[in-house]
């Protein structure tokens, strides 16, 4: 076991190093620099004043050192949790992490929990009633979950809400310690959206575990043995067919942070995602990189945990 | 050919239907400019009239025929599903043949160039791009050809390995071909399979994509017909004119789901332990 945590590990690293260093190249594929188009973003023509601002900002930033230099200085100020000046906000770009990071984990894990809540019963029961009226309707719903767009599931939902309950987004976010009960109307549905959207191959993949752990023979043993169909299923069959499903709810977990991005803009949640979608409209790199580096580092992390996790409920995989 | 055909409808009914969906899709994409009333950029009407005799789906924000802009919206989505994944797919495969084949430090080296470029969520990677690339249709290509580049990179080299390992190779290796003939005559004709499902099954992908970054407002320029741009016009316009997310809604839902029954059933057909069923 330990030495598979500590390959897993071995990996992380280099992974994390390597996913930092495209993050910093491609804030630098800009064509033009940083500072030429902060300075003439106001539209005018390049005067002599506007050459010394985007100097000094060139210096303010460190853009006049060798670009090895600036990412070690990048990434050095990352690990310690700092990320420089947002140009936009005037503030430090972890105060912006601190106040819309907690935000969009909140709606990540609302999402999850739906999915998981909704699509693993789902799954199960579409295998064990195989073929039956139940099965055609989850897989119906399953599939129809897997054509629709994210962004047209949301907007219909927000549409229906407007149309029929006469709910609009509201403008100001209110934490979950402050007023639980409005934190949750705020997120609910974007929540729903999303696990609309996320449960449909969740479901087909229990379903599929299912249909091939059920054939299996100790399932037959077990209800050979005179088990109750109940304990067949829940304690026999579910358990051994959902580490593949745990695995895949792992791997979305991880990436959900990103594909939020969405769902944030359509019901005006001032999350991560929003923020992304800002900065990256008023070209403020440096926010806009901290921003990314923490999607990746949160989904390296929770892949790693999947991993472990993983081994740790199927010891086939540790002693491999 | 007609007996193929008869089979393929038979076989997979879905996919048939699916194949329907799409030869509309190609038709509409093709004959845009015949088959739409107005141009696609002519703000030239009343703003918001709803849909009726003269507008069958109504007019946008600037008054533009939303008919029109949902037609050519076809080609723009059509356009850059299959060039990005065409390039995407094709160079991603060649580099997970080569350095699949070639092994050691060229392999491990590439794999951990895959492991960071599918450490970023795929949005983002693609948000990201297109911030430092700057907004043009040209440019959500590219973004689209660095986000299926490693996904095909990690997929044909897993085929590709399974290929190297037969006596063939082997045999190609003995009679002293030179390692360009053995990848490129031996090896990559054998992960043509693979190679075809990961263009079909990228497609619809590669759409869906392109609509979420235009609905964003960081793909296609606001005034290119894309589908995913109408449909953020049209949330901000949520209650005087809903036509304008449901049309372009209902079309993108269309396609992605003409796209992935084809797809699907051209995988089941490519492998034999899934043929017959009805997916």
């Amino acid at each position: 076991m330990s030495t598979y945590i500590l390959h897993r590990l071995l990996l992380f690293i280099p992974t994390l190093f390597g996913a930092s260093i495209l993050i910093f190249v491609l804030m630098r594929l800009v064509p033009g620099d940083i500072a030429e188009i902060l300075v003439y973003q106001t539209g005018s023509e390049a005067s002599a004043v506007q050459q010394k601002q985007i100097q000094q900002i060139r210096r303010e930033l460190g853009l006049d050192r060798p670009v090895v230099t600036q990412y070690l200085d990048w990434i050095g100020g990352a690990v310690r949790g700092d990320f420089g000046q947002s140009y936009v906000q005037r503030r430090p770009v972890i105060d912006i992490l601190k106040e819309r990071f907690p935000r969009s984990m909140e709606l990540a894990a609302l999402t999850l929990v739906i999915a998981i809540v909704w699509a693993v019963p789902l799954g199960v029961v579409s295998a064990v009633r195989q073929n039956g009226p139940l099965d055609y309707l989850a897989r119906l719903i399953s599939l129809s979950g897997l054509s629709l767009p994210l962004f047209f599931t949301g907007a219909l939902i927000l549409y229906g809400l407007v149309r029929f309950f006469r709910w609009l987004p509201p403008l100001e976010f209110v934490a979950f310690t402050e007023n639980p009960v409005e934190n949750l109307k705020q997120l609910i549905w974007p929540a729903l959206a999303q696990a609309y959207y996320i449960s449909a191959p969740i479901t087909r993949l229990t379903r599929s575990q299912m249909l091939e752990v059920i054939r299996q023979d100790y399932v037959r043993t077990a209800r050979a043995k005179g088990l109750a169909e109940r304990a067949v299923i829940y304690r026999h069959a579910l358990r051994n067919s959902l580490l593949p499903v745990v695995t895949f709810i792992g791997w979305w977990g991880g990436r959900l942070l990103g594909g939020l991005v969405i769902m944030e803009m359509i019901f005006v949640v001032p999350g991560m995602g929003s923020a992304l979608i800002q900065a990256v409209s008023q070209r403020d790199y440096p926010a806009v990189q901290a921003m990314i580096f923490v999607m990746a580092l949160v989904f390296l992390i929770v892949n790693l945990a999947v991993d472990l996790l993983y081994a740790w409920l199927d010891p086939r995989i540790r002693y491999a | 050919m007609k007996a193929a055909f008869t089979r393929f409808v038979v076989r997979q009914p879905l996919g048939a239907a699916g194949a329907v969906v799409v030869l509309v899709l190609i038709a509409v994409a093709l004959f845009a400019p015949i088959l739409a009333p107005h141009g696609p950029k002519d703000a030239a009407f009343a703003p918001y009239v709803a849909p009726g005799r003269e507008f069958p789906m109504g007019t946008d924000q600037l008054g533009r025929d939303l008919l029109s802009r949902v037609i050519w919206g076809a080609r723009l989505s059509l356009y850059v599903g299959v060039v990005s994944v065409v390039f995407g797919i094709t160079l991603g495969s060649v580099w997970g043949a080569v350095t699949g084949y070639l092994g050691g430090a060229a392999d491990a080296g590439s794999q951990r160039v895959v492991d960071s470029l599918m450490a970023l969520p795929p949005i983002i990677l693609a948000l990201s791009l297109m911030a430092a690339l700057g907004q043009s249709v040209d440019n959500v290509i590219l973004a689209l050809v660095i986000l299926l580049t490693p996904t095909a990179a990690r997929t044909i080299r897993s085929v590709a390995l399974g290929v190297a390992a037969n006596p063939f190779i082997e045999a190609a290796q003995a009679t002293g071909a030179s390692q360009t003939r053995i990848i490129f005559r031996h090896l990559i004709p054998n992960c043509m399979a693979s190679y075809i499902v990961l263009v079909t099954t990228n497609i619809s992908y590669a759409i869906v994509v392109e609509a979420s970054l235009s609905f964003i407002g960081a793909g296609a320029p606001p005034d290119e017909p894309s589908w995913g741009g109408m449909l953020t016009a049209g949330i901000q316009a949520l209650e005087t004119a809903p036509w304008m997310v449901f049309f372009p809604g209902l079309a993108i839902s269309l396609a992605v789901f003409g796209l992935n029954l084809l797809g699907d059933s051209i995988r089941d057909l490519t492998d034999p332990r899934l043929r017959g069923g009805l997916g």
